[in-house]
């Protein structure tokens, strides 16, 4: 792919990241860099693609490291990221009402 | 599949992500996105066994190895995810943040093996950088977790010297950086990662303890750049969305962290740079303090009208949020007027003690946050601190030059009665001294906090 597309993609999705998160309350900083921190994970893909090309062993021996780590991360952390929300369940409709209703 | 299909997939899992960080922003929606951000994840993966790219044939190389080690992958990280205790969440994040920039690093590495002499200057240092980073991300966040799961001490590490060791290796790991760009070889690409690692540990060791979930934070926005430069080389376009979102996000997370807390994100990180070694104030330890017994706590709170409750991370080590809520909903059925301050770090990160608390199911109404609780302390009679100390301390507003000067606390100091729950004298996660502690209307009941809140509750239900 020729550098500008790339570099226009990373400058745009740089806007997008920043926009999307820039108000969030402080009870969902750690889940939300939980599930960010999953979504990096993605690199799995990437450790995929390099194990399909991998040709010495030792070349296959660190993809399959890289495949390990990365799906440790990814599902781990999606998981992991779960559970924390889980624990809103039921409180979220209580607290969207009373944060209107303060407003209010 | 041919590669504008694949690209379709990989957008739309692209767009999914970024609906879920948008999700994840919102407490009605946060599950929602998650769960969508985990499908965003599964496609790409899927998707790429069944792309060929140019010159391969399916099904892909190696896959016996590939699919065994991602079976490998779930069977460790889904029971670590499970059976985590929530108390220990903070560093299990930290955990999983610094294996994926150690994959980052090793799939760069691998592809920096394979790069021939036709590589461009642009991928080569791409490359470069996701090592360097990879490796930065990888050994910083194993030291945020020893220091979160206090395997090695939570106060920060200074040593004489220190800031020219740091300066002397980043220089080192900048130089052989550069190296490896003009002269491809292995061996400067292993001096490269080494350095890496050493700058990792260095840089976060001089933080202290009540700064590492920034740290946490900084690392993660770290690891999301990688993962893009990461999908340079390997021209996968989801990769750079993906690593981008979390970077841009994570830098962002980071300042709203840092904000909480009232740290400045410029001495969080240069700390290092203009720490100097010094002894923590050991001399005052020896001034008396009150120190009641369960059955004077018990009374102070029986004829109390508004009692708050302020629970740290003592309680969450204790497990004493069920507890907590027996004490509370006891004093509620007595007519006293319970409410929980929460401070927005209390527990080791923003949000966490939320999290804690509802797993005891209490009541969301009688979770306050600071600002809204903080002007209620002077009609309180009661404020009780359970297992925390930092977030009420007021060398935070009286102190300058002490390490949370300027984060904001709670005002306990207001409240008639203060009742301090605490395991000793020890200071807490700064590793700063409480005046609090040696006020008249403070009354302390040393103790694990669970065994404590039962004694208090058993002479609650007698009296």
């Amino acid at each position: 792919m020729d550098l500008i597309a790339i570099v226009t993609i990373f400058v745009l999705a740089v806007f997008v990241g920043f926009e999307v998160v820039s108000k969030v309350s402080s009870t969902l900083h750690t889940p939300l860099m939980s599930g960010a921190n999953a979504i990096h994970g993605v690199i799995l893909v990437g450790a995929i693609i390099v194990a399909d090309h991998s040709e010495t062993n030792l070349e296959l021996g660190l993809s399959v490291a890289a495949i390990v780590l990365a799906t440790i991360n990814m599902v781990g952390g999606f998981v992991v990221t779960d559970r924390m929300l889980e624990m809103f369940k039921g409180k979220s409709g209580g607290r969207a009402n009373q944060n209107s209703g303060d407003k209010k | 599949m041919n590669r504008t299909i694949y690209d379709l997939i990989g957008l739309s899992a692209g767009v999914m992500f970024i609906l879920a960080l948008k999700g994840l922003s919102h407490p009605r929606t946060a599950r929602r996105g998650n769960i969508l951000g985990a499908i965003g994840a599964t496609v790409a993966t899927v998707a790429v066994f069944f792309y060929a790219s140019e010159g391969n044939e399916l099904p892909l190389n190696n896959l016996g190895w590939i699919l065994g080690a991602i079976a490998f992958g779930v069977l460790v990280g889904v029971p670590a995810a499970r059976r985590v205790q929530m108390t220990a969440m903070p560093q299990l994040v930290a955990l999983f943040n610094g294996v994926g920039g150690g994959a980052a690093a090793l799939v760069a590495i691998v592809e920096y093996l394979k790069l021939g002499d036709s590589a461009s200057t642009g991928v080569v240092i791409a490359t470069v950088f996701t090592v360097l980073v990879g490796c930065v991300s990888f050994s910083g966040s194993i030291i945020t977790f020893l220091k979160l799961q206090e395997l090695m001490t939570t106060r920060p590490v200074v040593f004489p010297g220190g800031r020219f060791i740091i300066a002397a290796t980043l220089l080192g790991t900048v130089a052989s950086a550069v190296w490896v760009v003009l002269e491809l070889g292995t061996t400067p690409l292993l001096i490269l990662a080494a350095l890496s690692l050493l700058f990792g540990v260095l840089f976060v060791l001089p933080v202290g303890g009540a700064d590492v979930p920034i740290v946490i934070s900084l690392l993660n926005a770290f690891t999301g750049l990688t993962v893009a430069a990461g999908g340079y080389v390997l021209d996968a376009t989801l990769l750079i969305i993906a690593g981008t979102l979390v970077g841009a996000s994570g830098t962002i997370l980071t300042r709203l962290m840092a904000e909480a807390m009232g740290r400045s994100l410029f001495g969080t990180l240069f700390g290092a740079f203009t720490a100097k070694p010094q002894e923590a104030g050991a001399a005052s330890e020896t001034r008396p303090v009150k120190s009641g017994t369960p059955d004077d706590v018990a009374i102070l709170l029986n004829y109390a009208r508004r009692v708050v409750i302020v629970p740290g991370f003592g309680l969450a080590v204790a497990q004493a949020q069920h507890t907590v809520r027996e004490l509370a909903d006891l004093l509620t059925a007595k007519g006293v007027d319970v409410a929980y301050g929460i401070h927005p770090v209390a527990g080791r990160m923003p949000g966490h003690m939320n999290v804690l608390l509802a797993e005891a199911n209490v009541p969301y109404e009688q979770l306050s946050e600071m600002d809204e609780v903080n002007p209620t302390f002077p009609q309180t009679d009661v404020a009780l601190i359970i297992g925390a100390n930092d977030v009420v301390n007021p060398a935070a507003k009286t102190t300058p030059g002490c390490p949370i000067y300027g984060m904001p606390i709670l005002d306990v100091a207001q409240a008639g009665n203060v009742i301090f729950l605490k395991r000793s004298m020890r200071p807490g996660f700064a590793g700063i001294e409480n005046e609090l502690l040696f006020d008249p209307k403070t009354t302390l009941l040393f103790g694990d906090a669970k065994a404590s809140l039962s004694k208090v509750v058993g002479a609650l239900k007698a009296l």
